[in-house]
């Protein structure tokens, strides 16, 4: 309920255009790129996922909170978006696993929660006008400096964020009987990733996003993995240069952010879409089985094949591809033993449809592994 | 891959009548896959014995067959129409069920049917349990602990391994029906005996209970490709242990977090797998511990259900048409998205609001059954209503139920004692009270929790013996602390902000008012007043309705629509599917062209079932026809009416005046239609006519005159027609007097209900101080009307088209059962079978009389009532009767797509339509009822309506008519056997001929003293047998050795009813056909004959029409 007691908040757009709402919890000032997501749970998840670093994130489902935060389902060690703009948030969690409210958890980090807004209308300016930063302040702050503090926020085009998110350190996270080695390179990997490739039998070296070629080869991986993250990945040049010059020394298998720098690395271009893919119910072909997956989707750009890739473009081929707006999902380059997909195979939240994709992986490592 | 090319001609099995547990859902998606089909270029051949449904309308498949849904009857329309190809997952478990039956006796086989949809193994694996447990261990998805029983001793068997409570489910029955949860070793023994009984393959499972565990259920689709999806999740309110037909439900999912909703999607995924399902759609539920991750299993339907209706309704997509699609080949990603017309169908829908179904009961129809909710389904409808917010959402579906509240008011009045209620003496009771009711599942469970709050029992406290989720309980508790500080507040009505608020989280203008409305004296409206609807107080509360809505006005606070999009908004819709919400910005734009809305009929319940919403629905494509724009308001989802293609703009929306008004406004005030939605638009005619709404139709000063008694009764005086001699009393000593100037036989029931409550015939003086004695009682309030009641006339039901200039007389239907019992519950012939032609000409002229001097514009049912030659006037309904979608499929005039017409102004005389229906054959309609759902209630009929559906049979007699609509009904009329007979005194004088009849067709006659003695009189040979209380053997003794096939019981009068129950009860426990009325019984002796001189056939609508 919108009691009075709560605090009135503002939640502006560029252009000025703003909408009144109440801060749940601490009253806290931020701002990013506006990002809907149109996801109805997996909140927990999604707020822990580095990916959405410096995103306002804007939840289509009206009412959250519901089942509160517990203690396991965390994509990484913090909260990562810059604030959480809801219909309705729910003070009254229930669930049985539940320790802690999200507004609580949320604040703990430094960033707010704010409820109140007609975030369906939001989507739908989103949706038509294409994407816009947005600032979270209280109201009594005053327009003007809100406007101000807005117009300051760097925009997502332009913007490099895995220094941000990226490990400092390796670290491992390893089984007890593996049957091949992973490295991960982390430009803001997801716990989920690592488990998925536990759950394959893989131990798992995570590395810094900046590792040079040496670095990452002396991890004597069997297969790399390039993790999802957030940013414009025309930005990360250097990662750029070192994948390209590890293209064809292990199997490599891209996820999301990963996939845009796999794509880049093979020559091809990206873009920012209009408004990003920000869900769990993404419709995905395999154009090789012809099946359709379910994908869970983090991404505001995409890869384009039908730009550049000069040297590659004979042997790269579109594996998937989005039916909603036939965007592309995934290439694959047999040759280099390389693949990459755009949406989210570890899922967390969402379906679990494209698991498959990480024993395809290992196939791929193994056998490499074998020819060795 | 595009459609199958090999198959051509494809057989749909609708559901059959309206029954508990199988309800319009079915029409919904028959009608939606029989349009895909044959959209798609295949021949559809249909058969259903429902004539109230849309799918029957013969526009909808190549051959349309109202034929009882037997295996026999279907065979032989497969044997006529040789389809290649049968579709059974859409008719739901009646379709599925016949299906096994035709493949079990090789009929698919031997014409070589392909099944499409689901195969043989697949139905057969998700329908027996046994089946069913045990593919589930094989992919280890877990069971709950349980085994099976084909007779009593194995069940005791089982229920000893597992403990108590258990839960008792018979095998292949429909909506739960048979089973329970057994407490202790008696409870146990019924309920185990009596399922087993039930299920037609004689066995049931004895499971663990999960009583108090959540239920969810998850509705998927997929294709021949295996391509898999979730359309949604919905989450039971009610715990496991309730049927989720009874249950309050919630979609999307609300407190499963992600890890726990992926594990069911994959549980999900996997199951469609393992059983097999080929295409389309399947239900699937689960239970789930609210204290740990243990999640099992329950069941899963392996077609199109109650379930994938409402989650069609609630996220619009569109689950039956896209099956049907499926079935013929196509796969998702080959379909297009309607809703977006961009998107593909394969995908899994995002909604953004939330949708809450609330089912409708109807036990003051029952008052002898046990109204406590259990694993078999016991309601009539559902309502569903879409909300931002949870609290908006269900109190919006709680004004939708039209049960007298307008949100979820308090049964005790406890909302309007707050302050007081603590200190009053019987709080403690009234406690107890609350608690033991809501332990014991009582059917008004929300409303009992949310007193239970307001008499400050705490989340925690009605978790515990309510089992309820506390997230409800504390979403609950937000609208009680709302309706609290509304009643607390010193000048509410100056509180804009508090208005603002209690809006915003769903309220109803009538609440508010309610909560906030001070008397002159500066107080609140008592809760006695409130209860027993006091004028004053009602007044009151409709004046600050009107300062409520000023005030709302003036500040701003107004609602909004928004779309239904399958999408969240992530794409722009095109298809109109709206609802309102207290939010802040408004997404719709009044519709341009020339436009007209009409007001749907609300859940179903008895007496305003399906019927109505085939007008409606029939109302909004001609208006389409027509070129304007149909607006359709409607709260039902298991409707044709909700479907998002029906109309032009679908609003979702309670029926009430403030909600229905606001849209009128919203959409700039065009015509409304009111006569097509039965009683619940109608109501609203007056309020409609002040607000300076222009209805299309009868001029509301007429209906006003056709429901007020005094005015009716002075007109038909005008008219020197007549009408049953009839009076009003406003104290007992005045019922005493009256009924006795009027003279006995009379009907009393109380002015303001409807539908039959409290009607009853009274022969006597004895009977007559009884009746004031219950009526004092019961608290039921005055005037009584008084009716001189028409011993042994015959009912006429007749509905025609009048355009003020002419008359079409559309259906004259001679009903079987005489005067007394309710029209709703008599079957009835059109043409008349035994009316004199004179009689039937004279129905005519007066039917013209009346529709010219009520200036009837439209639809206008009127009943009469025939003794000795003479026409008696019953009543005028100036609207669409429960009979129309009846005479559309008997003669094949679509009169309520005329009546809509008319009022766009076209004149019959255009329609090239004669002055009467004229038909060549014979249409029976009978009623069909529940008693088998509800123990202890006495099947005798009366002048309460008690049916939930109706069938209907064709053929060239009226015998042979009346034969197929008694199949069709579940009246397996036997050609051979003993048939009991124990009738009245007054309906002796019947019993030669019926004797004669039933002697030459074959059958034996068994007769009581009474009857017996009569029967030898008049040389009909017949064998007496004892009643209960005259020894044995008994009746119930040779009931028990089958030795009965057919019951003809027509008592009187009280005790000869008690006498009599056990023998009717008996019937249906028994499966025998039954009468309880001379006319029907002589009706059944005529069908006999003509069942036994002639061969069963089958005839489609099509060729029926053919021949007019």
């Amino acid at each position: 309920m919108t009691g009075s007691k709560k605090e009135k908040a503002i939640l502006m757009f560029e252009g000025g255009i703003y909408y009144e709402g109440f801060y749940e919890g601490k009253i806290i000032e931020s701002g990013g790129e506006a990002i809907f997501n149109t996801a109805m749970n997996g909140y927990q998840e999604l707020i822990t996922d580095p990916s959405y670093n410096g995103q306002v994130v804007i939840m289509t489902y009206p009412m959250i909170g519901n089942y509160g935060i517990n203690d396991t389902d965390f994509e990484s060690e913090k909260v990562w978006i810059s604030g959480l703009v809801t219909k309705n948030y729910v003070q009254n969690f229930s669930h049985y696993a539940a320790s802690k409210s999200l507004a609580e958890f949320i604040n703990s980090y430094g960033y707010p929660v704010i409820s109140g807004i007609d975030t369906r209308h939001i989507t739908i300016i989103l949706r038509d006008g294409g994407q816009s930063n947005a600032y979270i302040a209280p109201k009594e702050a005053g327009i003007g400096h809100i406007k101000n503090r807005l117009d300051a926020l760097p925009k997502m085009e332009g913007l490099n964020l895995v220094s941000n998110v990226s490990t400092k350190n390796v670290y491992e996270k390893n089984v007890d009987f593996p049957d091949f080695r992973v490295t991960v390179i982390d430009y803001g990997v997801k716990f989920n990733t690592l488990r998925c490739l536990n759950d394959i039998k893989a131990d798992v070296a995570v590395v810094p996003h900046n590792f040079s070629k040496q670095e990452i080869l002396a991890t004597e991986p069997d297969g790399i993995l390039l993790s999802n993250g957030p940013g414009d990945p025309k930005t990360m040049v250097e990662e750029v240069e070192t994948l390209k010059s590890l293209l064809g020394e292990k199997p490599v298998f891209g996820i999301c952010l990963g996939h845009q720098l796999l794509s880049l690395a093979l020559g091809f271009d990206t873009y920012k879409l209009k408004f990003g893919h920000h869900g769990i119910n993404q419709p995905v072909k395999n154009i090789k089985t012809g099946k359709v997956e379910i994908t869970s989707q983090n991404h505001g750009f995409c890869v384009n094949l039908l730009n550049g890739g000069v040297n590659y473009s004979n042997d790269t081929k579109l594996t998937h591809i989005n039916l909603n707006d036939n965007t592309v999902e995934g290439v694959k380059n047999e040759r280099l033993k390389a693949f990459s997909v755009q949406y989210h195979p570890e899922s967390s939240p969402g379906p679990r449809d494209s698991r498959y994709l990480f024993s395809e992986f290992k196939e791929l490592c193994l056998s490499g592994k074998r020819e060795l | 891959m595009p459609k199958r090319t090999d198959i051509r001609r494809i057989l749909i099995i609708g559901s059959g009548p309206i029954i508990i547990g199988q309800a319009a859902e079915f029409d919904y998606s028959g009608t939606q896959g029989a349009k895909a089909l044959s959209e798609e270029g295949y021949e559809v051949i249909l058969v259903n014995s429902n004539p109230a449904t849309i799918m029957t309308d013969p526009d909808y498949a190549y051959k349309t067959y109202i034929e009882p849904l037997t295996k026999d009857f279907v065979a032989k329309i497969i044997e006529k129409e040789r389809p290649d190809s049968i579709l059974p997952t859409l008719g739901g478990q009646t379709a599925l069920n016949i299906t096994l039956e035709l493949f079990d006796s090789g009929i698919i086989q031997k014409y070589g049917l392909n099944i499409l949809g689901a195969n043989i193994d697949a139905i057969k694996k998700a329908e027996d349990r046994e089946y069913f447990k045990k593919s589930m261990e094989k992919i280890g998805v877990p069971v709950l602990q349980g085994g099976f029983a084909k007779n009593m001793e194995e069940a005791y068997e089982v229920q000893k391994s597992i403990g108590f409570p258990v839960i008792i489910r018979p095998s292949f029955t429909l909506g739960g029906s048979g089973g329970g949860i057994a407490y202790n070793i008696y409870e146990f023994g019924d309920i185990a005996s009596n399922g087993i009984n039930l299920s037609p393959i004689s066995e049931i499972l004895i499971e663990k209970s999960a009583i108090g565990f959540k239920e969810v259920e998850l509705e998927v689709m997929t294709d021949k490709d295996k391509n898999t999806i979730i359309i949604c999740s919905i989450e039971n309110l009610d715990p496991m242990g309730i049927h989720t037909g009874d249950s309050i439900t919630v979609a999307p999912v609300q407190t499963l977090n992600d890890g726990d909703l992926q594990k069911l999607r994959d549980y999900s995924i996997k199951i469609m797998a393992e059983i097999g399902v080929e295409t389309g759609g399947s239900n699937i539920q689960f239970a789930l511990n609210p204290d740990s991750d243990d999640v099992y299993v329950i069941e899963m339907n392996p077609r199109v259900s109650r379930s994938s209706s409402l989650a069609s309704k609630a996220t619009g997509f569109a689950i039956a048409k896209i099956a049907a699609k499926l079935a013929v080949g196509y796969t998702l990603d080959e379909i297009t998205n309607d809703i977006t017309k961009k998107t593909l169908a394969c995908f899994e829908p995002s909604i953004d609001y939330v949708v809450t179904k609330i089912p409708r009961f109807t036990f003051e129809k029952f008052p002898q059954t046990d109204s406590t909710l259990t694993t078999h389904m016991k309601s009539v409808g559902e309502v569903m209503a879409i909300g931002r917010t949870f609290c908006e959402s269900i109190q919006k579906a709680a004004r939708s139920l039209e049960n007298g509240y307008y949100g979820i008011e308090s049964l005790y009045g406890l909302d309007l004692s707050y302050g007081a209620a603590e200190k009053k003496q019987d709080a403690e009771i009234i406690k107890e009270e609350i608690k033991s009711l809501i332990k014991n599942n009582d059917f008004r469970r929300l409303f009992l929790i949310t007193d239970a709050l307001r008499i400050n029992f705490t989340v925690e406290e009605i978790n515990e013996f309510s089992k309820v989720d506390k997230w409800f309980l504390n979403q609950i508790k937000l609208i009680v602390e709302q309706e609290k500080k509304l009643f607390l507040a010193g000048n509410a009505l100056q509180d804009i902000e508090l208005i603002r608020e209690s809006k915003e989280i769903g309220f109803s203008n009538r609440i508010i008012a309610k909560l906030v409305a001070k008397k002159g004296g500066g107080g609140h409206i008592s809760p006695e007043e409130y209860l027993k609807k006091d004028e004053e107080a009602i007044a009151l509360i409709e004046k600050t309705e009107k300062i409520i809505d000023e005030v709302c006005r003036t500040n701003n606070i107004a609602r909004v629509f928004k779309k239904v999009d399958t999408c969240a908004a992530e794409f722009e819709a095109a298809t109109p599917y709206m609802y309102s919400s207290y939010d802040k910005f408004n997404e719709i734009q009044p519709l341009e062209n020339e436009k007209v809305i009409i007001l749907g009929s609300g859940p179903n319940r008895i007496g305003q079932g399906i019927e109505f919403d085939y007008c409606c629905v029939h109302c909004s494509f001609a208006l389409k026809e027509n070129n304007y724009s149909s607006i359709m308001l409607n709260c039902n989802p298991e409707t044709v009416s909700t479907d998002y293609d029906t109309s032009s703009r679908l609003y979702f929306e309670p029926l009430t005046f403030e909600d229905t008004a606001a849209i009128c406004e919203a959409e700039n005030n065009p015509p409304v239609i009111l006569q097509f939605g039965g009683q619940t638009p109608l109501k609203l005619a007056k309020k409609f006519d002040s607000k300076g709404i222009k209805i299309l139709g009868t001029p509301f000063k007429y209906i006003d005159i056709a429901e007020d008694r005094e005015k009716f009764k002075n007109i038909i005086n005008k008219l020197n027609l007549k009408q049953p001699e009839s009076a009003m009393a406003f104290n007992g000593e005045e019922i005493y007097e009256k009924a006795k100037a009027i003279g006995f036989p009379v009907l009393l029931r109380p002015s303001y209900v409807l539908g039959g409550r409290a009607m009853e015939i009274i022969y006597n003086e004895s009977g007559l101080t009884e009746y004031i004695k219950k009526i004092f009682q019961q608290d039921v309030s005055f005037p009584i009307l008084i009716d001189k009641f028409l011993e042994d006339a015959i009912e006429v039901d007749v509905d025609a088209l009048s355009d003020t200039e002419s008359v079409y007389i559309a259906g004259i239907m001679e009903h079987i059962e005489e005067a007394g019992v309710h029209s709703g519950d008599s079957a009835c012939s059109l043409p008349a079978f035994s009316l004199d032609a004179n009689a039937v000409e004279k129905i005519k002229d007066i039917t013209e009389i009346i529709c010219r001097e009520f200036h009837v514009k439209g639809l206008v049912n009127i009943q009469y009532a025939v003794k000795n030659n003479e026409i008696y006037i019953i009543e005028v309904n100036p609207r669409a009767s429960r009979t129309v979608p009846f005479i559309g499929k008997a003669t094949g005039v679509p009169v309520a797509k005329l009546a809509t017409k008319i009022l766009l102004g076209e004149k019959i005389k255009n329609f090239g339509l004669g002055r009467s229906f004229n038909i060549n054959y014979y249409c029976v309609k009978e009623a069909v009822f529940p008693f088998s759902k509800f123990s202890n209630v006495d099947p005798m009929l009366g002048p309460e309506m008690r049916s939930t559906g109706e069938v209907m049979g064709i053929d060239a007699s009226f015998g042979m008519a009346y034969a197929k609509s008694q199949i069709a009904a579940g009246q397996n009329l036997p050609l051979s056997g003993n048939v009991l007979i124990s009738v009245k005194d007054e309906d002796k004088k019947y019993l030669k001929e019926l004797g004669e009849s039933l002697m030459k067709s074959g059958l034996n006659i068994l007769a009581t003293k009474g009857t017996s003695e009569y029967l030898d009189g008049v040389g009909i040979k017949n064998q007496r047998i004892n009643k209960v209380k005259e020894g044995r053997p008994h009746i119930i003794d040779a009931l028990k050795n089958k030795e009965i096939s057919m019951i003809f019981n027509t008592p009187r009068g009280k005790k000869s009813l008690e006498d009599s129950y056990v023998i009717r009860r008996s019937a249906i426990e028994f499966s025998l056909p039954y009468y309880t009325t001379m006319r029907g019984a002589t009706a059944a002796c005529m069908a006999i004959k003509a069942l036994k001189e002639n061969n069963l056939s089958v005839n489609a609508l099509q060729d029926y029409y053919k021949g007019i």
